[in-house]
This record gives structure tokens, C-alpha cells and sequence, in this order.
């Protein structure tokens, strides 16, 4: 079965600048009571983005309009806490294609993976100068290419590279899926049952 | 060069290992539970793949179960739909599923050891984070994500990366009223929420070998909260009588076959790590949190950090978490008043945490102003508990004993902490609203949280030992 493919985007960004943003945040477990991988946008970074009455919360970013892309761009060690995968289709389902932060947490970076959402680790420093950058222009454009594994502030040509394992970058550029890969050595798993 | 003991297990599991691909590692017992597995089942039928080795696969229903009247349906309707459609997918795919009412029903970290799952070498995983516990007896455990539970399904083989390695020594001496669960907390204050990230992490030195596996399970639980794949600790005698005996764990001549293998589980000497740290026992106090994420955490008697003692950039961040759990700078959390008490969770739910609990609160009661719910890990721990009486001892103390499942650990079921609310709570997780929409938790051992429901406010459980000299 084929992914998303991904290959670079260049758009807007939203910035939240938080550390240790947890699975928790992002998607509250209460919220894992759904059976299908649709619909969790709806419910992104629920208690933070709306109060008790389901009202959207004012001060929070994403209920402000100035910001918007499908790029979130946030404090380091990202996606710390559950391996609910769902944290990563609520971002993906929300519109993001990419996250940037200085740090992710192991399992959220391979479900991000997993489903065509890019996890971009940069250094501090260009951390803050990506929210430096959007704070100044809400408007700046962020390019984002896997391709060539850098990203970019598009108006100041302020740029860094950033890592990937070869095998996730050539299933996400070309929409492979781990499963037909494993799938392919068939014969192996089974010798290696019978030794 | 010697290797360690992570390389052992993993080496042995490799199914495929191509140079630019990770490792294709073989899984041996597969762990599901209602929450992570629905999207996985449906990948399946999608694809017109079946379950490849159904009788590795392990399935119960544990996050979403109430705790009060299990034998009633769930109230709760999506949450009655989840449990009921692992049930269907079990039957469909030739699953075993332990799910409610089953004598084997339980959170999915305590049964695996309970029933003898779980061995020294085995590579286990499950849609669960805290799959890292079943580390505790020397095997290669972690959590995945749905996507990866598809995977496991049809192949019985995970893509994996292979982590870095770390040492975590712990030498000496405990404190009386310090246990596994201080022990923990300490170092993932001393690294942070994301100090083990990248690695596995090994459990090494005195004070860790002396631990029951109870406790080897606390500590190897909660190294997902410092941001480790997994956490495992080399298979000695007392993992050996842990898991004689138990319900599906090798008998006869598998058993001796089995237990020689188990003792080539251990790092060589000359093996290298890629970091190492040290701590003392000594200096372990009872531990608690006070923040909104498992890495902020001080002794009991410790005041909350100073705003001014974090770097800049971290303070918006840091006041953030302070604003959120109601607290100041430099505050003491010892005589803060607390609302709830959960005893329970895959870290602090077996029998030797009930029974810790039980011997301290006999002939105590409870204060007025504190709610107290202590939740058995399993079926199994809540028969033994009532076997062994400390049922009656809860109900006397005003602690009622409830039935099996995950309850205010996570926030998903019908055990909820209201909001605004403080709980002092043995679980893994301090996030904000972790236990309910804007509820606050305080992170502890069972005996802390024992303690301050019998007095009502943050207490050091210490204030009692030295007269009472109460010390399992």
C-alpha cells in the first residue's frame, strides 16, 4: 500500500513556542475512543485550544488567524510521553505536513514518519531564529525539502540542513510502506522461525 | 570486545539487517489491547493480510474498563464500542483475548509477567508506551505506534533502528521508606523528561539488583518518561523464581533448557556503552513532582525551583507548568492539602505494592478531605489481595479496593480527577490534564501516596517510620 508522498513545501508556519509538548497535549487520551484514523484534527491540542464549554480559547495560537501554514514549528522534545499514534494523525488531519522542533521524542518521530508528517530537528539557535523570524512576519515563508534535507526561511535565505534515516526518506518521497518491505523477506522471517 | 546485554537480545532477533535499512527484528510476543489495535485490524482487512502468528499475539481490555461494577456493561458508549470491537477483531483474526471478566484480565504490563509471558531474551512490544516494563526481566521491550502494531500483525517483525546504549548504575544503601518508584523519579529528575532519549537504557549496580522484580518492573517502566526506546535490567535467581512456575512459563526440560540461556544474559565486562552515569542510593529521599512533566520531581522535604534558576529560554515553559499545578516559586509541597489519592497503574498495581500499602494503613483511616481509590493491576492481584485479607484492611482504612484496569492513569475511563483538583498518584504521568481535564497530579510511591491520604495533606512518609518503624 502506497503513503503520502512528500517531497518539500514551502508555506507559512504556526509558532508554539512550549517545551516537552506531550502526546497528552496533543490529543487527550479521552479522545482515543474513536476506531478509524479520521477526524482527530478536530480535537488537536484540545485543552489548550478550547475551555470546558468547547469555546476556543483566545490566547492560544492556533485560535489566532495572524498564524497559519502547515508547518508547526516547536520547543524541544516534542511528542514526549505516549506512543499514541493518534498525536500524529491529529496533526496530519489538522493540515500539517511538517513539524520542526530541536528535539522529538523517539516514538512520536517514527509514527510522524509513519504517516507522511515530517519531523524537522534543528539546532537551537535555528529554532530561534525560525520563531524570531515568524514572531517578526507572520506571514514569512518557511521552505521545508526532504529532498535535499534542509530547510529554509525563504525571505532572509537563512538556511540548515537537517538528518533523516535514508530508508524513512526514500519511503516518504516515494510513498513506500514498511509493511510491502517486510512483507518482500517473507522467506527470511520464516527461516529465521525455524532456527 | 564483550557486548551488552541489549546487543545479546537484539543479535539474536535480527532477522535481516541490510546496510542503509534498519533491522528487521523479530517480535516474540505480541501485546494488544482496545485502544491501539482498531486502525491496525482495519489496516489489515485492507490489505487481505490475516494475523501472521495469532498465538504470539496477547489481547485484553484495560484502558477503557471501568473500575466499579465491571460485571455491568460500559456506560460510556465509545468506550463500550472500542472494548467490544476488540473482542470481534480477537475472534475474526484467532486472537486469545483476556478481556472483562476473563481471570487473566488486567493492564497489559502486569499480566505479560504474571502469567509467565514475559522471559528473560524475549523482544515483546505493544501500542503501549509502558512496554518498557517487561524490561525488568532482561528482554528488549518498548512501546509502538498503531502503524507498527499493523506491522507486527503481519509480519511478527518490527523496522527497527538500534538504539544507542546507556548505563544507569545505582549503588548502596536505601533509605528507609525510599523504594523503587523513589528511585526512578530521582533519576529522571536528575536527567530530565528527555535525558534517555535515543537509548536503551540497562539498570545496573547493588541497589538495583536488590530489588523484587516488582520493583525492577517500576524502575524499567517509567524509562519512557526520561524518553528511552526501553529499559532492562540482566535476568539474575530472582527473575528465575519470578517466572517459575507461572501459568505459561516453560516447564521440564524446557525449563532447564530455557534457564541456561538465561544465564548468558548479561553485559560482558569489557562491553561498551555509549554513556554511563552513576548514582547513590544515599542520596535518594522519598520522591515527589511538582510540575507537568515526569522530569520534575524533588525529595519530599525540597522547596519547588526558583523561575530565576532556569535558563531563559525555559522560563516561559517552566512558569507555564508552576501556573498550571497552582504553585509558586520556592513553595513546599510537604502540608499541601491534596483532594485524591490513586494507588494503581502499570507502574505501582501488584500485589507488593497492595500489600506495602495494606501493612501501612492497618488500623489507620483516611482523611475527611481526601478521596482514595486503589486499583488493582489484574484479576489475579485483586483475587490475592482478597486471599490475603487486605481488602478488609482497605475498607477499614477507607481505601476500597476496585477491579482491574488502568482507572485515573490516563484520563480515558470513568475514573477521572475533577478539575483543579491535587491527586496524589503512583502512576507514570504528571501531564497536564493526564488525569482529567485540568486536574493536577503529584507523582509518587505507594507508601508516599499511603501516607499523605491518611493525613490528607503532602507527607513525608518518613514522619511515621521513626515511630512505627514501619518498613517492608
Amino acid at each position: 500500500m502506497s503513503t503520502k508522498i512528500f517531497k518539500h513545501i514551502q508555506t507559512s508556519a504556526v509558532p508554539l513556542p512550549i517545551e516537552n509538548i506531550d502526546t497528552d497535549q496533543i490529543i487527550p487520551a479521552r479522545f482515543l475512543k474513536a476506531t478509524t484514523r479520521e477526524g482527530f484534527g478536530n480535537n488537536l491540542f484540545r485543552d489548550w485550544r478550547f475551555d470546558n464549554d468547547g469555546n476556543p480559547k483566545q490566547d492560544f495560537i492556533l485560535n489566532n488567524p495572524t498564524y497559519s501554514g502547515k508547518i508547526l514549528v516547536a520547543g524541544k522534545n516534542f511528542g514526549c510521553g505516549s506512543s499514541r499514534e493518534h498525536a500524529a494523525w491529529a496533526l496530519a488531519d489538522y493540515g500539517f505536513d511538517a513539524v520542526v522542533s530541536s528535539f522529538f521524542a523517539d516514538i512520536f518521530k517514527g509514527n510522524a514518519l509513519n504517516n507522511g508528517l515530517l519531523p524537522v530537528q534543528v539546532s537551537d539557535d535555528f529554532l530561534k531564529k525560525l520563531f524570531d523570524a515568524i514572531f517578526a512576519d507572520p506571514n514569512a515563508v518557511i521552505e521545508v525539502n526532504l529532498v535535499d534535507q534542509f530547510i529554509k526561511i525563504v525571505a532572509t535565505g537563512e538556511q540548515e540542513n537537517f538528518e533523516v534515516n535514508p530508508y524513512k526518506k526514500a519511503c516518504m518521497t516515494n510513498g513506500y510502506d514498511d509493511i510491502d518491505y517486510i512483507l518482500s523477506k517473507k522467506e527470511l522471517v520464516e527461516e529465521f522461525e525455524g532456527r | 570486545m564483550g557486548q551488552t546485554l541489549f546487543d545479546k537480545i537484539w543479535d539474536a532477533h535480527v532477522v535481516s539487517s541490510n546496510e542503509g535499512f534498519p533491522d528487521i527484528l523479530y517480535i516474540d510476543t505480541h501485546f494488544i489491547h482496545e485502544v491501539t489495535s482498531p486502525q491496525a485490524f482495519d489496516g489489515l482487512r485492507a490489505r487481505g493480510l490475516p494475523v501472521f502468528r495469532p498465538k504470539q499475539t496477547v489481547a485484553t481490555a484495560d484502558h477503557n474498563v471501568p473500575t466499579w461494577n465491571q460485571h455491568l456493561p460500559i456506560k460510556e458508549e465509545l468506550s463500550r464500542y472500542q472494548v467490544d470491537m476488540l473482542t470481534k477483531n480477537c475472534a475474526e483474526f484467532g486472537i486469545e483475548l483476556y478481556g472483562l471478566g476473563h481471570p487473566f484480565q488486567g493492564i497489559v504490563h502486569v499480566i505479560g509477567p504474571e502469567l509467565g509471558i514475559t522471559r528473560p531474551g524475549g523482544t515483546y512490544v505493544c501500542g503501549d508506551s509502558h512496554t518498557s516494563t517487561h524490561g525488568a526481566f532482561g528482554a528488549i521491550a518498548f512501546g509502538i505506534g498503531t502503524s507498527q502494531v499493523e506491522q507486527v500483525m503481519a509480519t511478527q517483525c518490527l523496522l527497527q533502528q538500534r538504539p544507542k546504549r546507556m548505563k544507569i548504575e545505582v549503588n548502596g544503601k536505601l533509605h528507609k521508606g525510599v523504594g523503587a518508584k523513589d528511585i526512578i523519579l530521582y533519576i529522571i529528575s536528575q536527567i530530565s523528561a528527555a535525558g534517555g532519549t535515543g537509548y536503551a537504557v540497562e539498570y545496573a549496580g547493588d541497589t538495583i539488583r536488590s530489588l523484587s522484580m516488582e520493583g525492577r518492573m517500576t524502575i524499567c517502566n517509567m524509562s519512557i518518561e526520561m524518553g528511552a526506546r526501553c529499559g532492562l535490567i540482566a535476568p539474575d535467581e530472582t527473575t528465575i523464581e519470578y517466572v517459575k512456575g507461572r501459568e505459561f512459563a516453560p516447564k521440564g526440560e524446557e525449563w532447564d533448557k530455557a534457564v541456561a540461556y538465561w544465564k548468558t544474559l548479561y553485559s560482558d565486562e569489557d562491553a561498551e556503552f555509549d554513556s554511563v552515569l552513576s548514582f547513590k542510593a544515599e542520596d535518594i529521599e522519598p520522591m515527589i513532582t511538582y510540575g507537568t512533566n515526569p522530569g520534575m520531581g524533588i525529595g519530599v522535604t525540597q522547596h519547588v525551583p526558583q523561575t530565576s534558576s532556569f535558563e531563559q529560554k525555559e522560563q516561559g515553559s517552566y512558569k507555564k507548568a508552576l501556573d498550571y499545578m497552582g504553585l509558586h516559586d520556592d513553595e513546599q509541597l510537604l502540608g499541601k492539602p491534596i483532594d485524591y489519592v490513586f494507588i494503581g497503574s502499570c507502574t505501582n498495581s501488584r500485589i507488593e505494592d497492595l500489600r506495602q500499602v495494606a501493612e501501612f494503613v492497618k488500623g489507620k483511616h483516611k482523611a475527611d478531605n481526601v478521596t482514595v481509590w486503589v486499583v488493582p493491576g489484574s484479576k489475579q492481584v485483586q483475587q490475592q489481595a482478597i486471599r490475603e485479607g487486605l481488602d478488609k484492611i482497605f475498607d477499614a482504612a477507607g481505601f476500597p479496593l476496585r477491579e482491574p484496569g488502568c482507572s485515573a492513569c490516563l484520563g480515558m475511563n470513568e475514573d477521572k480527577i475533577p478539575a483543579g483538583k491535587y491527586c496524589v498518584s503512583t502512576s507514570n504521568r504528571n501531564f497536564e490534564g493526564r488525569q482529567g481535564p485540568n486536574s493536577r497530579t503529584f507523582l509518587a510511591s505507594p507508601l508516599t501516596a499511603a501516607a499523605s491520604a491518611i493525613t490528607g495533606v503532602v507527607t513525608d512518609i518518613r514522619d511515621f517510620l521513626s515511630e512505627e518503624e514501619l518498613v517492608s
